[in-house]
């Protein structure tokens, strides 16, 4: 599904600081990607995402090399693929309902066809009552669901999500993990990036350790 | 920050009707319409675009009124007729007067009359002229038909073998100091116009530029959740396509009245006593439909710089984010 071969990113002339990653994320699977602040999660998860290209090696995305892809085909390929934003990235002009759907509407779908969709996956993830509020007046729990909202409502077939726990409290974050879970049972496959140790000891799946711009894969 | 009434009322009018021309049904506009930067914007186009059409009616209005004077005097000419000794002066008077006549494309021939000869240059040689005693000519005015080219070289011909001491003065070093003229003020006229087109240009660029410059991190989100940059420069086109439209309105519907009001106001004698000097620079200050194409010309212009400037800075910005 992804496959990184010997990867290495350096931003300008600078030190790699990702340096030969090699590794898959297969179908349907469930894995942490974790290390300590500052190892280069999020930079990784932007090449997961094709936010950034690698200055060596092979990203390969549901079967298409990154680097050979024109700007239109890489934002095609990016719609098969959900992110979570560590700082959620909702657009505050929009209500929590159109931040949802933005994803929808840049498919090209007219609102009537996908109201009743986005209305209930809203509710799946507890923000049924807030879908008219606008994100400043969200709480950072509702944030990030609503954040998780919007990464799901393609139905993707990978899920990245940036450290999705760090803004909430230990419950919420359970219930979270409970989500990501159950998505991955219906047949997403989730990286899940986090530092947070007592998160990770609830789920026995991989571990993707970065630590000085070296990857190691724990199963 | 307290604002003033007016000012408040402003914010309120323009968001209502950004919102409103922005907005497809059902949905929220993606990119946001309320802001700062686009109020600004919708101000800076709004002044560009009154600035620049009123710089093309003025330009207008000076190269009509050039040409006006240059058609008024090339639709006449004048036969002089001086007294020759021994010779029946009104005699030698009505024959260039039947002369003229007998050339096609002359609508009208009037000789001025003794007594009109006297009025004419009481201003200078004061009252109780005694013509008689002074070898003064008469003048002869000839009306040539609208559209029509008269044979004056046959004129002036026929002028030399019937009448005595009569010549032909058919105002060609005038008209051709007013052709010049004309093309003086044309040129001067264009130029200060390129120089404010080009200024509006800038300022209107620059100000389009800032304004989307402000939804870089929504322009990054949209990328980021698979929008194609087409999508996302159509987006911020269309709403910076209204932008540039209603500061285009406003901006040219202002022109268009002070130019209309203007031409009112001199119809109505209302700037008198000077309106018959304003009259001799501007005409009538009437601007034709030439004029109000051109100022709504500049709304159209203003509208698409607005539009294709937004558009150019998004496509820079998604480059630089690849």
């Amino acid at each position: 599904m992804v496959r990184f071969e010997n990867v290495g990113l350096r931003y300008g002339i600078g030190p790699e600081v990702l340096r030969d990653l090699t590794f898959t994320i297969e179908p349907d699977s469930f894995q942490f990607l974790t290390g300590p602040s500052g190892a280069g999660k999020t930079t990784l998860l932007k090449l997961l995402f094709m936010a950034l290209k690698p200055t060596r090696g092979l990203v390969s995305v549901l079967g298409h090399d990154v680097s050979s892809l024109s700007a239109d085909s890489l934002a095609v390929l990016r719609r098969r693929i959900g992110v979570v934003f560590q700082d959620f990235r909702l657009l505050d002009h929009l209500t929590t309902y159109a931040n949802v759907a933005l994803p929808l509407r840049i498919l090209g779908r007219e609102e009537a066809s996908y109201r009743s969709e986005v209305v209930e996956l809203l509710k799946w993830v507890g923000l049924g009552e807030r879908m008219h509020m606008l994100p400043p007046v969200l709480s950072g729990g509702e944030k990030q669901r609503a954040a998780i909202a919007r990464a799901l409502i393609t139905r993707p077939e990978v899920l990245l999500a940036d450290e999705p726990t760090g803004n909430v409290d230990p419950s919420l974050a359970r219930r979270l993990l409970r989500l990501f879970l159950e998505l991955n049972r219906s047949g997403t496959a989730i990286v899940l990036a986090t530092h947070d140790i007592a998160l990770m000891d609830q789920v026995d799946c991989p571990r993707m350790v970065l630590s000085d711009g070296h990857l190691d894969v724990y199963d | 920050m307290s604002t003033t009434k007016p000012e408040a009322l402003l914010r309120g009018f323009l968001g209502r009707l950004l919102g409103a021309l922005t907005r497809r049904s059902g949905d929220q506009a993606i990119v946001p319409i309320e802001t700062v930067e686009g109020r600004a914007l919708v101000v800076v186009v709004a002044i560009m675009t009154l600035l620049a059409g009123l710089t093309v009616g003025a330009v207008h209005l000076v190269r009509s009124a050039a040409s006006d004077w240059q058609n008024a005097l090339r639709r006449e000419v004048t036969i002089q007729v001086r007294p020759v000794d021994g010779r029946d002066f009104e005699a030698e008077i009505a024959k260039a007067v039947a002369a003229a006549r007998g050339i096609a494309g002359i609508a009208e021939v009037r000789a001025y009359t003794a007594e009109e000869t006297r009025k004419a240059l009481e201003p200078w040689l004061g009252t109780g002229l005694a013509l008689d005693d002074l070898p003064i000519p008469r003048l002869i005015t000839v009306t040539i038909a609208p559209g029509a080219t008269p044979d004056l070289a046959l004129l002036k011909r026929r002028l030399a073998d019937t009448v005595s001491g009569a010549s032909l003065d058919d105002h060609r070093s005038w008209s051709e100091r007013l052709g010049a003229m004309r093309g003086g003020f044309g040129a001067a006229g264009f130029l200060v116009l390129a120089l404010v087109v080009a200024a509006a240009i800038l300022s209107i660029g620059f100000a389009t530029q800032s304004a989307v410059a402000v939804n870089r991190p929504m322009i990054e989100v949209l990328h980021l959740i698979g929008a194609k940059d087409g999508f996302i420069a159509a987006e911020f086109q269309r709403h910076f396509l209204w932008l540039g439209a209603l500061g285009g309105f406003i901006g040219a519907l202002i022109a268009m009245l002070a130019f209309a009001v203007f031409g009112l106001w001199a119809r109505r004698g209302v700037i008198s006593p000077e309106t018959d000097q304003v009259e001799a620079l501007f005409g009538r200050f009437a601007m034709g439909w030439q004029g109000y194409a051109g100022i709504v010309g500049v709304m159209v212009l203003v509208t698409a710089i607005t539009a294709l400037t937004s558009r150019l800075v998004v496509l820079k910005t998604l480059r630089s984010l690849d």
